[in-house]
């Protein structure tokens, strides 16, 4: 937003929290934007609150956007900013089944030209921090300093109190601001300062990620999902030779894999792909009757199924884990105030969704606080923030309940409900318009917690 | 088993979850629409040109709401709201006149005059746009009330100024230095148009553009803004408005014309109580806006040369009002 910028001549300021989770959805990043000549009393235009990827992207895009245009030249990834170039790795296929039936649906290049790109969670960081650089003049970056109070303006009132959010320092300091964004994780501060009610439920399960050596080099550029009953597991192709795993499981099972020595977390993993142990005969035989039924009615080239690679080592440090859970705040913005990423909605992994609604977030905002400024409106007026919310809540809460959803049907080994989403599987895979009305909505890049 | 019916029970409290989070963002986003926003017309201020000493009664009215101007939700709502076409209007047709701007602040470099500013709602968006604006209001309470607002931000404080005076007053010292002047929801206030416009032309630049938003003098205007609005709803307090002091488009116009000013747009507005918002209109019966621009030329001409001018313009006006909502209306 060189507009806002401009107009209020101020500049951008970021604080940051270094995140020691390999999550890195937590640290608080301060970034503020700053009247240039400034004295101790600074308004800033906008603070950012939290340093992980949706903060740090906030910031770089308020810094970068040019006012009223579209953002010609920065590209057109997801929130305006363009990441390839740096090691993201091409999807050309998805491959997703059930553990407990033969069922699977596969997304590959006849459904859509563009599948995706994997980029790990660090590349983009170093992106990030090397465009914060590039704008320095816009954005201050306050590396380490935490805040800890939010004051909030009066709604509306004539004595000498300030209207702008005041925000305090670990180190006392105190910054103003016309607008305060929170980008600060699902535990936000921001949020809870802020009163906003959130509709949250723990999942009984947690996340492990780590990355993993294949056996054999290979053109590696197939995403594999399988669901069992305990969760799903996930392999993200990185490389060649490397891939990402992340395998939502039970708390107990996660902490066991986490703690477990390399040779058995590496069998682990490869049993649950290619076991077959959760099968049934019944259902197996209900899902080939119903396969020959589609294939007759239907009759598409027969897609060869692949098989995922099996893995050979995990990269010694690079194993962790982290709780699950659903969230969605009730309000995104109030007088002043905006959420966007993990502050506003929290998800499963198992969709690849969550990064990608906060940089839809992203793009949402910037192009409403863009329009706002050209109109020299003040930045935190309900009048336009409250279009952010609109936009963004109706997207956000349908992805939400359908990702919670399918958690819930796949957490079972129920028959009835196997049978059901085999049998659903089955048939979506074969109505290709279905299939590609599904994965056209969603964005697609896939972050990934590597190394 | 046991799994099943576990999950047999968490669905219903599932759904009733999702719904309630669903129509959560629904409710935020018609919450509007069952609003119906106090519909206090945009015009109750006041402005005289002439005496120097302003009717007590309706100074009265208007100092008992001096304090509400920056309530966006109060009873200057639709002024509020009338900045999302007032703001654009003004610096889409300033922006026109020069070749190239600064993205980030398309209005610098220009000197505004906004006259009868009240508490200054259209003349801070105009400050963040990068322009040096000064507000005149010969009610010093609103002027009071604008200082303390723009007081808090240090960049808007640099760029306006805020004066306790008439355009008469200050017509003097400030001839030809303004690239712009605006008088919104003014003239309908003014007891003497023709000197009015004058003062603007005379402190204007040559080029320089005048603009205007006001209400039409119809049927339908005496319906809505007068009957409606004051005797049956009481929105607006009985007795502030004139309908004769209204300003028909056509009048309006011969007014410019005849003073130096070559009317270049003419764009009717029109104002929805139950979503609070403006928009642009073809129809300028009730609320219209206005766009003239300080012709270089001599403005006294032989009557014949006058009359043929007056009407190749009438005709240059309406091409470019239609086409000017024709713009608004694709967007």
């Amino acid at each position: 937003l060189a507009g806002l910028r401009g107009s209020m001549a101020a500049r951008l300021g970021v604080s940051r929290l270094l995140g020691a989770r390999p999550a890195a959805r937590g640290g608080p990043l301060l970034a503020c934007r700053r009247w240039a000549g400034a004295s101790a009393d600074t308004v800033y235009d906008v603070v950012v609150s939290g340093g992980g990827l949706v903060g740090a992207a906030m910031a770089c895009a308020l810094g970068k956007r040019i006012l009223g245009a579209c953002g010609g030249d920065l590209g057109c990834g997801p929130g305006g900013l363009l990441f390839l170039g740096f090691n993201a790795a091409f999807l050309l296929c998805f491959q997703v089944w059930d553990a407990c039936s033969e069922a699977l649906i596969m997304f590959d290049k006849d459904n859509l030209d563009d599948m995706g790109y994997i980029v790990e969670n660090d590349v983009i960081m170093h992106a990030l921090t090397k465009q914060l650089e590039a704008v320095s003049d816009q954005v201050t970056v306050l590396y380490k300093s935490k805040a800890v109070g939010y004051t909030w303006p009066d709604t509306f009132s004539m004595e000498d109190s300030s209207p702008w959010v005041h925000i305090t320092l670990g180190d006392g300091s105190t910054l103003q601001t016309k607008l305060l964004i929170g980008a600060d994780g699902y535990n936000s501060a921001v949020r809870q300062a802020a009163g906003i009610q959130n509709v949250t439920w723990n999942y009984d399960q947690s996340a492990v990620v780590a990355t993993l050596y294949l056996s054999e080099a290979t053109e590696n550029n197939v995403a594999w999902q399988r669901f069992l009953p305990s969760g799903p597991i996930a392999l993200l192709p990185l490389s060649d030779t490397l891939s990402s795993l992340v395998w939502s499981t039970s708390h107990d099972h996660a902490a066991k894999l986490v703690s477990m020595d390399e040779e058995e977390f590496v069998d682990a993993i490869n049993s649950a792909f290619w076991s077959d142990a959760n099968h049934t005969d019944f259902v197996d035989s209900a899902s080939t009757m119903f396969q020959y039924i589609v294939t007759f009615l239907k009759p598409t080239r027969v897609s060869a199924r692949q098989l995922p690679p099996s893995v050979a080592k995990v990269d010694a440090k690079s194993r962790a884990l982290f709780p699950l859970g659903l969230g969605h705040a009730a309000e995104y913005v109030r007088p002043r105030v905006a959420l966007i990423g993990d502050a506003a909605h929290r998800v499963h992994p198992l969709a690849g969704q969550g990064v990608n609604m906060g940089f839809g977030d992203i793009t949402s905002l910037v192009r409403h606080l863009s329009a706002a400024a050209f109109d020299g409106k003040d930045l935190g007026s309900m009048s336009h923030l409250t279009g952010y919310e609109t936009d963004r809540q109706r997207h956000n809460t349908a992805l939400l309940a359908a990702t919670d959803l399918l958690k819930r049907l796949y957490s079972t080994s129920a028959a009835p409900l196997v049978l059901l989403r085999t049998w659903g599987l089955q048939a979506t895979n074969a109505v290709s318009p279905l299939k590609v009305s599904g994965l056209v909505g969603l964005p697609k890049i896939f972050v990934e917690e590597g190394l | 088993m046991n799994q099943l019916t576990r999950n047999l029970q968490i669905i219903p409290r599932l759904f009733d979850v999702y719904r309630t989070m669903w129509f959560r963002s629904y409710w935020m986003t018609f919450s509007c629409l069952n609003k119906i926003k106090s519909c206090r017309p945009p015009w109750k201020r006041l402005y005289n040109t002439l005496q120097t000493t302003v009717d007590s009664n309706e100074v009265k009215t208007f100092l008992a709401l001096a304090h509400k101007w920056w309530d966006e939700q109060g009873v200057y709502a639709p002024l509020h709201a009338m900045n999302d076409l007032r703001v654009p209007f003004i610096r889409d047709n300033l922006l026109k006149t020069v070749a190239n701007h600064q993205p980030a602040k398309p209005l610098s470099g220009m000197k505004i005059l906004d006259v009868g500013c009240g508490g200054g709602l259209l003349t801070e968006p105009l400050g963040r746009l990068g322009a040096s604006v000064i507000g005149i209001d010969p009610v010093d309470e609103n002027i009071k009330i604008a200082q303390h607002h723009k007081s808090f931000d240090p960049v808007l404080d640099n760029r306006i100024e805020y004066r306790v005076c008439s355009l008469e007053e200050i017509v003097g010292e400030t001839t030809e230095t303004f690239d712009a002047v605006i008088a919104s929801e003014v003239v309908e206030h003014v007891i003497d148009l023709e000197t009015f416009i004058k003062c603007c032309h005379q402190v204007l630049k040559p080029d320089g553009s005048l603009f205007i938003t006001t209400i039409n003098q119809t049927q339908l205007s005496y319906a809505l803004g007068i009957v409606f609005a004051e005797q049956i709803a009481g929105i607006v307090p009985k007795g502030t408005h004139t309908w004769e002091k209204f300003v028909s488009p056509e009048n309006l116009e011969s007014v410019l014309e005849s003073n130096g000013l070559s009317v270049q747009t003419v764009a009717g507005m029109l104002y929805n109580p139950f979503s609070g918002y403006w928009h642009w209109s073809e129809n300028a019966s009730i609320n219209y806006a206005a766009h003239a621009v300080r012709s270089k030329v001599q403005e006294h001409q032989g009557p014949t040369e006058f009359v043929s001018k007056g009407e190749t313009e009438e005709l240059g006006d309406k091409a470019s009002t239609s086409l000017w909502v024709h713009e608004e209306l694709k967007k």
